[in-house]
């Protein structure tokens, strides 16, 4: 067992959350859990030959499971457990142990797991009954494309009386749904290739994240969305010029308020490169952009990304869900920005602090709704296009997210689970055996382009295919028609204050 | 009744209504005044899209001795919401003419209103003060009335024009106002199938905005969609029907953003952009029409009007009917000598004229625009 596998003893002592089991009348003994274990697991005991397992070492990723030849293999709870209580938590007495004996901030990966009111859950659409007709997508065209970016006030003409069509510059997406932020770094150069490819395939966008563009990305530019973080890795004019549109990212619904950390051990070869950072050191970006302290510096920088790019790419701006979204989402809409991006309280994430994870920000839809009605009580909502993430976890949730007032939503960690990620939470490791969230070579080779990129491509078709179904029932069949139209949509299990900030009604009435 | 669905949050305006309809219109291309008898006779025939809770007729040309000033028509609950309106006109506009709407009182139509007609002109004073031209003040002027004084309801306000409408079938509705003692040039007339008991006369149609009027057959799936885009302009849907909606978004296109009829109905019923992606973009004339039709759908999206529906949208000098771009909705026309008639169902217009010819459906998405020789000064 190699150093870093080490299982301590006594007070230091965790125990394991999972305990995998081996039905030996299945294990054929091929070795294969051991092979693609990158946690060591998985031991063969040099001298007996026989296998067993560390649990301690397991983070349920599952890859194990779904490589058994012969499905020999369980991963379940482990059932040991602390003394219950309602209050001290498994979750939180652990985390005390862990920094008693590190003294550091706890780690987490991905969205927010706890307990918490989905919304998205308790809200109900349409369907159309006699009244007026359904429209059969199979049979009937169906629209779901759709535009993103600023839309003039008033229409201008010419001299000869015909409509002055130029249009700022506008991002057109085949489905309302795109890839979010996810750098090159945090996941793997062939977890970029599949979002890029895919994006391709799909009339959509992928979004570089705040590591820089992979030299080996460039020819995807199109369907290319280049992020600016406050650590401004990897930008460059090159960078700016090659996607199709700039994401100046101010915040992140997973860290509201804090920077990323992408650590030295990461920064090795072409990452550092892409990142224009040294190898070995700390990706650390600052918790503010440094150049932004107020609204109107936000409009400076847009301004500036603007100019660089001669005003021919949309510049989104990315903010976490917080407690003043409305107000924020109103001056962002002012600052020239062409489109808002809002990420919500359960946004994945590749590392944040678990407290802050947990804790800072507030559920998107609530965010998303207060912002449509924000910005419609301002009358400025057509100015802007409005993307929304974190989490939109299917078809339903799109739908949702557009009627509650949506241009598009942003998909993260949905996209991931066509790659084969199993949601083990544990990207921070950098050891993620489905070769998505990690740097090393013999992991990273095992996530297949070609086959992630048809996974994912289909995952989205039939998204699609399942938002045209819905709207189909609604009697719409644009998907222009279904933005902001709150009365789709009816209320279970609210209170007053959640319907009124929703804007809908409860089931029934 | 109106108590009773007013507790139970039923009234018009408390909860959105869907109705199927009957709508027909009769216009004099040169003009020549007609009276409402013809408008009435039309509507029997389709008694069974009706079902006797609401019919309404919107005239064109019928006040021309007050050409220059609005027609005002308002449903009162009582003398001091009458009261109340009247002094609050006052304060911004010359009354220039006021006075009780002729009624023939019958047994089907009860439950009446206090229905009055006040003829206005807004102060020159005032509109400079305010920066406004007439137009705009008095769309200000009928929304506020309309969501802030008690009992009182504009329900037509333009110039030469009038809308009359009540909670009955349409053939009683028009006898009762008298039609056939008002001349216009083009008449449009409503009988509404709602599905609730409305029981309130300002949810009849037509619906109207200064000299603009619909007459509505459907319901939209993008209701909601519009309404709260619409709404950021200063309109506001008291009365949660599609009819109203569709009224806004034709003022805020045709008046506020002065879209052309066909640039209008290019943006309420946008052709598929596969439709608009086939025109040739070689053809100079196929590459503008490209640019303009996928700038009118970029620019305004959320006026896409989606879900079934036949209207016919009035305005001094002519009409235009449109349909929804799948034609979900009956609506057929045809012409005689110079009176073009247009109505859910060709009976209604084998009613009045046998003889008439070249009948036809628009299709979906396509508008069918009707304009009246020598009628200068309306918005459209």
């Amino acid at each position: 067992m190699s150093a870093q596998n080490r299982i301590p003893s006594g007070i230091d002592y965790l125990p394991p959350l999972f305990q995998v089991i081996r039905n030996a009348d299945r294990c054929i003994d091929c070795n294969v859990c051991v092979k693609q274990c990158a946690n060591g697991v998985h031991v063969r005991d040099a001298q007996t030959g026989r296998l067993s397992t560390v649990d301690e070492l397991c983070v349920d990723c599952q890859r194990c499971v779904c490589f058994c030849p012969t499905h020999a293999l369980q991963i379940c709870e482990a059932p040991n457990r602390y003394r219950p209580n309602a209050n001290w938590t498994p979750q939180i007495m652990r985390g005390s142990y862990k920094q008693a004996g590190t003294g550091g901030v706890l780690l987490s990966s991905m969205g927010n797991p706890n307990e918490q009111t989905v919304y998205w859950d308790k809200l109900l659409i349409n369907a159309s009954q006699v009244t007026n007709p359904s429209i059969d997508p199979l049979r009937e065209p169906m629209e779901t494309r759709c535009y993103l970016g600023r839309r003039p006030t008033s229409v201008m003409r010419d001299a000869n009386g015909a409509i002055d069509t130029s249009l700022p510059p506008h991002l057109e997406l085949a489905m309302p749904m795109l890839f979010s932020a996810m750098s090159y770094g945090s996941i793997s150069l062939n977890a970029h290739k599949v979002l890029a490819r895919a994006a391709r395939e799909l009339g959509i966008y992928y979004n570089t994240g705040e590591g820089g563009l992979h030299q080996d990305l460039y020819e995807y530019g199109e369907n290319t969305i280049t992020q600016v973080a406050s650590g401004r890795f990897g930008v460059f004019k090159g960078y700016l010029e090659a996607g199709a549109a700039i994401e100046v990212k101010i915040g992140q619904g997973a860290k509201p308020g804090i920077g990323g950390h992408l650590p030295g051990a990461k920064i090795v070869g072409d990452i550092s490169r892409t990142r224009m950072v040294p190898e070995g050191s700390d990706a650390i970006s600052p918790a503010p952009h440094h150049d932004i302290y107020s609204i109107e510096d936000l409009r400076q920088l847009v301004m500036g990304l603007k100019a660089a790019t001669d005003g021919r790419k949309p510049v989104i701006v990315k903010v976490a869900a917080v407690h003043n979204i409305a107000a924020i989402a109103s001056g962002i809409a002012r600052s020239g920005a062409d489109i808002i991006a809002i990420d919500g309280l359960r946004g994945g994430t590749g590392a944040a602090p678990t407290m802050i994870r947990d804790n800072v920000g507030i559920p998107i839809e609530l965010a998303l709704a207060a912002v449509d009605s924000r910005l419609r009580a301002e009358g400025i909502r057509n100015d802007v296009s409005l993307l929304v993430g974190g989490s939109i976890r299917c078809s339903a949730d799109v739908v949702k997210a557009i009627a509650l007032g949506a241009d598009a939503c942003y998909v993260g960690t949905a996209a991931l689970l066509a790659m084969g990620c199993h949601l083990c939470r544990n990207c921070h490791s950098g050891r993620c055996n489905w070769g998505i969230a990690t740097q090393q070579p013999e992991l990273v080779k095992r996530l297949n382009v070609d086959q992630g990129v048809e996974r994912l491509v289909k995952l989205m078709r039939a998204w699609n295919s399942e938002v045209m179904e819905f709207m189909g029932g609604m009697g719409i069949n644009s998907i222009e028609a279904l933005r902001g139209n709150r009365l789709m949509l009816r209320g279970v299990d609210l209170n007053e204050s959640e319907l009124e900030i929703l804007g809908i009604s409860y089931a029934g009435r | 009744m109106r108590e009773d669905l007013a507790r139970a949050g039923l009234l018009e305006g408390q909860v959105r209504i869907p109705a199927g309809c009957a709508i027909a219109a009769i216009v004099a291309t040169d003009g020549k005044p007609m009276s409402g008898h013809d408008i009435i006779t039309s509507m029997e025939p389709m008694r069974e899209r009706s079902s006797g809770l609401g019919g309404g007729f919107a005239g064109y040309g019928i006040y021309p001795k007050y050409a220059d000033c609005f027609a005002f028509h308002f449903f009162f609950d009582s003398r001091d919401s009458r009261k109340t309106t009247e002094a609050y006109l006052e304060q911004g506009c010359e009354v220039v003419n006021r006075e009780l709407i002729p009624i023939r009182k019958m047994a089907r139509i009860t439950d009446e209103p206090l229905i009055w007609r006040y003829v206005i002109k807004p102060h020159r004073s005032v509109l400079s003060r305010l920066q406004l031209d007439e137009n705009e003040y008095v769309v200000r002027l009928v929304m506020h009335i309309n969501t802030s004084i008690d009992g009182a309801y504009v329900f037509s306000c333009g110039k030469n024009m009038g809308i009359f409408k009540a909670v009955g079938y349409p053939e009683d509705v028009g006898r009762y106002y008298r039609l056939e003692e008002y001349e216009a040039y083009q008449w449009t007339a409503h009988g509404r199938y709602p599905t609730n008991t409305p029981g309130w006369w300002g949810g009849a149609h037509p619906f109207g905005l200064l000299d603009w009027s619909v007459v509505h057959n459907g319901e939209i799936s993008s209701y909601d969609a519009n309404r709260r885009f619409i709404e950021m302009f200063g309109y506001r849907c008291t009365l949660q029907t599609d009819t109203e909606v569709i009224t806004y978004i034709a003022d805020y296109l045709l008046r506020r953003q002065k879209l052309s009829l066909q640039e209008t109905a290019h943006v309420m019923a946008a052709p598929f952009w596969s439709t608009i992606e086939h025109l040739d973009m070689r053809d100079p004339e196929g590459a503008r029409k490209r640019a303009e039709l996928a700038y009118l759908r970029k620019v305004f999206p959320s006026l896409l009007v989606t879900g079934p529906f036949s209207i016919i949208l009035g305005f001094n000098g002519g009409c235009m009917a449109l349909n929804d771009r799948l034609k979900l909705r009956s609506l057929v026309a045809a012409h005689k000598g110079n009176r073009v008639f247009i109505a859910s169902e060709e009976a209604a217009i084998r009613a009045i004229e046998p003889d008439a010819r070249d009948i036809f459906a628009p299709a979906g998405g396509v508008p069918y625009i009707v304009r009246v020789d020598g009628v200068e000064g309306g918005l459209a």
